[in-house]
């Protein structure tokens, strides 16, 4: 695969993009300092047009070589018009976007930009095409959820996918359904919302932000069980505990068989 | 082959190698002495060879230490016996984590004091027991002559006695006892059934049933699941408790973009490119919901059978036979999706009858 192609374009006006996005970066910082630290910095009230500009820059260096320069799409990258910020942010504060090798899909790595500059390019995005915010903290809060419901919507939806622990699983062509182990509360609320790669789309009016949040508390409280024994044995169940013991046990049980009948020499 | 045959000219073989051959024998002929059979064997006297084991092991220095290691495995095993004891008596079993306490303490004790047992007893026979190979002669099968007639005699004498043959009467209500006790069990497997007659060819889908989103049961809009790419598992309204029924009635709705849906989809069952399959694999049942939305694949998560949803739910892969069923789809006039019939051919796997 090629590399990533730098446009070209005016040094001019790359810099008084650039001056004015870290302006915008201060002044934002210092309003949310002076606020006392918000949980979710860049949501509230809307982004500023320099956060528009500064997620626009961002967008043009790292995002337009497959996207095209207006997030129109081209033949490696698919259109963001309408994919909306929570689908930028789940793409990106996953490390699957940038992508960097064109793989049957796209693996989660470590994240290359801060979340201020992810929610630039967010912004950016919805600027230009709309479609579904961030979800706030208080929506992805799972304190106080309907586990139960979530836990039968996770169980119906989720699971055939992504296991019932979610431990994730293989699905056609190479690609597959990554495991639920890593991904923040919010990044599942996203997922869910806007169906990324082959992932379908549970929509506000399917599920509703409310039963969103109990999924997400049913991913959070099963992952966060202890593991019996001690090793999780990747949480596919029976027939992974069954195997090791199987190979493990029958195999010690062997080698003990062959220890207790050796002959041993006389001297 | 051929210069082995050279090298052994047949019926040198078995006079060189007599112990590893039975001599050839003709039919009809009595066995000869050595033949080795279980049954009718001679009488013979006790021939065992004598025994010689040695008094004392050949390295005495790890007898020694052996015995030393035997003899501290077995106080460590009644130690852990005495120990599981006093786990049971004194721990606390009356509350979660007691109770997860108290298990450990017993599972541990009592692993200690078999294994300690086991691994002290295999040392023993292995450091200190003689290690000399004797043989045994398998003894015959067949009693001797002599307790075969008693037998004989003593069954003869019971039958004359019981009158079995001489009192028809008893030995004729005898069987007729035993003859429905027989059939007894017959009468209870009958409760095995009874057959399913046509209901695995029905499920409790009906015109003017409504779909609900199963988990909070809410009834849906074409418009509530108007974004392409969007899948849910639905269930018919009023049976959403009723498991017996969801096991055939369990269905995905899909929705799909304009002009995506190709035959053989039955179009009349959409609504606004809303499309109805049933949940359950064809193949053997599983519930087949691993739906992708960049491939419209449909993809079976027990054995990988693979059905193209734009295309009617056709099998592209694996084992499947037949299609997903597709459910018609219609709305109500309060606008809620709802089924117009039940699905038109049976679902889930197939059945003898089926055809």
């Amino acid at each position: 695969m090629s590399g990533i192609k730098r446009p070209r374009r005016q040094r001019a006006g790359r810099y008084t993009v650039l001056m004015l996005g870290l302006a915008a970066t201060g002044l934002v910082y210092a309003a949310v300092t002076g606020a006392g630290g918000a949980a979710s910095a860049a949501t509230p009230g809307g982004p500023s047009p320099a956060d528009i500009a500064q997620g626009k820059a961002i967008f043009a260096d790292t995002c337009s070589s497959c996207h095209g320069m207006n997030a129109q799409g081209t033949a490696a990258g698919p259109s963001l018009m309408g994919v909306g910020a929570a689908a930028v942010d789940f793409q990106m504060s996953t490390g699957r976007m940038p992508g960097k090798d064109f793989d049957a899909e796209m693996p989660r790595k470590p994240v290359t930009f801060t979340t201020e500059q992810i929610h630039q390019v967010a912004a950016y995005i919805s600027f230009l095409g709309g479609g579904p915010a961030i979800p706030s903290a208080a929506m992805v809060d799972p304190a106080g959820a309907d586990l139960a419901l979530g836990q039968q919507l996770f169980i119906t939806n989720c699971a055939q996918c992504h296991n019932f622990a979610g431990a994730g699983g293989a699905l056609t062509y190479g690609k597959y359904a990554p495991a639920l182990t890593h991904s923040t509360p919010t990044q599942i609320y996203e997922a869910m919302l806007t169906g990324p790669e082959a992932m379908p789309v549970f929509s506000d009016t399917t599920v509703t932000p409310a039963q969103k949040r109990d999924i997400i508390a049913h991913i959070t409280t099963v992952r966060a069980e202890p593991n019996p024994g001690g090793f999780s044995l990747g949480r596919v169940g029976p027939v992974t505990e069954g195997l090791v013991a199987f190979l493990g046990g029958i195999a010690f049980l062997v080698f003990v068989a062959i220890w207790i009948t050796m002959k041993r020499r006389e001297a | 082959m051929h210069g082995s045959g050279e090298q052994f000219p047949p019926g040198d073989g078995a006079e060189e190698l007599p112990e590893s051959r039975a001599p050839h024998r003709v039919i009809g002929t009595p066995p000869p002495a050595r033949a080795r059979t279980l049954l009718e064997a001679p009488p013979q006297e006790d021939r065992r060879p004598e025994r010689w084991l040695p008094a004392e092991p050949s390295n005495l220095d790890q007898a020694k230490r052996a015995e030393r290691l035997v003899a501290a495995l077995f106080i460590l095993s009644m130690l852990a016996s005495i120990g599981f004891v006093a786990a049971y008596v004194g721990l606390e079993v009356h509350s979660v984590v007691a109770t997860q306490r108290s298990n450990l303490a017993l599972g541990v004790s009592m692993s200690v004091a078999f294994g300690a047992l086991a691994v002290g007893v295999v040392i023993w026979v292995r450091y200190l027991m003689p290690k000399v190979e004797l043989t045994e002669e398998r003894k015959p099968l067949a009693s001797s002559p002599k307790d075969r007639a008693e037998f004989d005699k003593d069954f003869t004498e019971g039958a004359e006695a019981s009158g079995f043959v001489k009192r028809p009467l008893l030995r004729r209500t005898l069987i007729a006892a035993s003859v429905p006790l027989a059939v007894a069990p017959l009468v209870i497997l009958r409760d095995l059934g009874p057959l399913p007659g046509t209901s695995l060819r029905h499920t409790v889908w009906r015109k003017g049933l409504r779909l609900l989103v199963f988990g909070p049961n809410t009834p849906l809009r074409p418009a509530d699941f108007a974004i392409p790419g969007q899948m849910i598992t639905v269930v018919p309204d009023g049976y959403q408790d009723n498991l017996d029924a969801l096991a055939k009635a369990a269905t995905i709705i899909i929705k799909f973009g304009p002009g995506q849906l190709r035959p053989p989809t039955v179009m009349n069952w959409t609504v606004d490119g809303i499309v109805a399959y049933s949940k359950i694999c064809t193949h053997v049942g599983c519930p087949v919901a691993l739906y992708e939305q960049t491939t419209h694949n449909i993809l079976c998560p027990c054995h990988q059978s693979t059905f193209d949803a734009t295309r009617g739910a056709k099998v592209i892969f694996g084992p499947a036979a037949r299609p997903l069923p597709q459910l018609p789809l219609g709305t109500d006039a309060e606008g809620f999706l709802v089924a117009t019939s039940d699905y038109h051919e049976p679902v889930g796997p197939s059945f003898w009858e089926r055809g």
